[in-house]
């Protein structure tokens, strides 16, 4: 379907205090494809999916979920429609006082009033999806290691078989053999779901095997937008600078914090 | 720099804060009523609140409960009213030193606990993740907690009240050579409802300060392992000054009857 994109993003505002983050940013993502957003520490990439998810509050600006200004709702018919949302946050944000299979089966257990028999049988299932064995289940999220918990975070985001799934970072700080297992595991599941995707991704090996389309943030707005196969090529200097990793370019880290 | 517009300054924050603690209090203790009710969450909080306090709140109660039958017992012997001891004893901790000195007590270990759990949750994102899993965080991590603090409280001032009249007692019966049994007779004939009752109100009072404090600098802390020590220490001093001011107000109500 064409006409209206999932998501559609006008003129989107954040500061805090006196740093802005998001400068009138603008995105679109049409129903099914999969967007990556690049871009450098710092510049708002986390903080563009929690407005999205109704997390942080924008200053100004529009979030539009199938055509619909969720800005302009009242919170509760906000989180109705943020609630199709899944998503595997930066730092897995696994509840360390529930055990694995508790965390899976979160939402079917407290948000949708599922008995717990029916929603361990649906968590294992999703376990094994991301390739864990039941008895992982049983395991504490601080007995996991780094990869296993990315999993075990993906598990539960896609237990409630959402139609859109966020993923913020899934690789960073993986071995590649790992991150190319959780490369594989988010683009069949997303394959599998019929889900829209958004990922966000430093690493431009996972961002051209998950993306339909790669978008460039940059000073709080998206600078460049193309499809995935287009971005070596892009002729755009920053993007370069980016997807080549060049410390001299357009783009000036700064060295010192601010 | 001016010193008033400093002033100013820090009294317009001050009432910006209490301004959002009290719609945070507002909205964590009314959030449950629209349903879900996680009794889970409400008793697993009840439990740890009640249980967990029992053992340093007795301790503290008896101690308390003892200096005071001596300090009482040499004062009013200046003007020969030392067998009043055990009225005024029991009286004094009822209505003003159970409550007390329980409500510090349960805001040390619990303020903190709260302030410390909700802050470790935010800080590593698991309270946004727990929205987009359709859980609403007032409703699962903010009432519970409230509301088993507000109703765990009254039973342990209770608690405390008897040990510290035990303690009192102890002293009395021991020490001062007081008789055990008309010890008793006199504080039974002595204390009435009103007695009791004020400072159990109070001590619903107090578990309701204790737990939003707690609550409330958890869930607003920022900043990553030092954001949740500021937030734990907050939380405290919050919570002793709260019950503190609180104490004062209701005791001026009630003893205008
Ligand atoms: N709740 C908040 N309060 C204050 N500042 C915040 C908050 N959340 C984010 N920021 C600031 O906003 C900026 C953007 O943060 P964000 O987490 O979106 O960066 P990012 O692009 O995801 O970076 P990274 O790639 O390192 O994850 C940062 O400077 C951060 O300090
Ligand atoms: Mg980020």
């Amino acid at each position: 379907m064409t006409g209206t994109p999932k998501i559609s993003i006008r003129a989107l505002r954040k500061s805090f205090g006196s740093k802005s983050v998001l400068q009138g940013l603008d995105l679109d993502i049409e129903e099914g494809t999969s967007l990556v957003i690049i871009g450098g520490s710092g510049t708002g990439k986390s903080v563009l999916l929690k407005c999205v998810l109704g997390l942080i509050p924008p200053d100004s600006g529009e979030i539009l979920i199938d055509g619909v200004n969720i800005l302009k709702l009242s919170s509760f018919e906000r989180a109705r429609r943020t609630r199709e949302i899944g998503m595997l946050f930066q730092g897995s944000a696994l509840f360390d006082s529930y055990n694995v299979w508790e965390n899976v089966a979160f939402r079917l257990i407290h948000g949708e009033g599922k008995g717990r028999g029916a929603a361990r049988e649906k968590a294992v299932e999703c376990l094994a999806k991301v390739g864990l064995a039941a008895d992982v289940g049983d395991l504490q999220p601080s007995e996991l290691s780094g990869g296993m918990q990315k999993r075990v975070a993906l598990a539960r985001a896609i237990a409630a078989d959402p139609k859109v799934l966020f993923f913020d970072e899934p690789t960073t700080g993986l071995d590649p053999i790992t991150a190319d297992v959780i490369n594989r595991l988010i683009i069949e599941r997303v394959k599998a779901l019929g889900a829209t995707a958004i990922s966000i991704t430093h690493d431009m090996g996972s961002a051209r095997r998950i993306a339909d389309h790669i978008a460039m943030i940059f000073d709080g707005r998206i600078i460049w937008r193309g499809r995935a196969d287009e971005v070596g090529a892009s002729g755009n200097p920053y993007v370069d600078q980016f997807v080549n990793g060049r410390a001299e370019g357009p783009i000036k880290m700064a060295l010192r914090a601010d | 720099m001016n010193p008033f517009a400093a002033i100013g300054r820090g009294t317009f924050a001050l009432l910006a804060e209490i301004g959002a603690m009290s719609l945070f209090a507002l909205r964590g203790t009314f959030s449950w009523a629209s349903g879900p009710f996680y009794a889970r969450e409400f008793f697993s909080a009840a439990l740890r609140i009640g249980f967990n306090s029992l053992p340093v709140v007795g301790l503290t109660a008896i101690f308390t409960g003892a200096a005071l039958a001596l300090n009482i017992y040499d004062g009013s012997l200046r003007f020969n009213a030392e067998t009043f001891l055990p009225q005024i004893l029991s009286v004094s901790i009822v209505r003003e030193l159970g409550p007390g000195f329980a409500a510090l007590m349960v805001a040390g270990r619990s303020s903190s606990g709260m302030a410390a759990e909700l802050g470790a949750m935010r800080v590593s994102d698991q309270i946004d993740a727990m929205s987009t899993l359709a859980v609403d965080p007032f409703k699962y991590l903010i009432s519970p907690r409230i509301l088993a603090t507000t109703i765990m409280m009254p039973f342990i001032v209770l608690v405390a009240d008897l040990i510290g009249i035990l303690g009192g007692w102890m002293v009395a019966v021991f020490a001062l050579d007081f008789e055990g049994a008309t010890y008793i007779r006199n504080i039974d004939q002595f204390l009435t409802a009103e007695d009791v009752g004020s400072g159990l109100i109070k001590a619903g009072v107090f578990g309701f300060l204790i737990a939003v404090m707690g609550c409330y600098h958890g869930y607003k802390s920022r900043g990553g392992a030092q954001g949740v020590g500021a937030a734990t220490r907050s939380a405290v001093v919050a919570s002793a000054v709260a019950i503190l001011a609180s104490n004062y107000v209701m005791t001026s109500l009630f003893v205008d009857f």
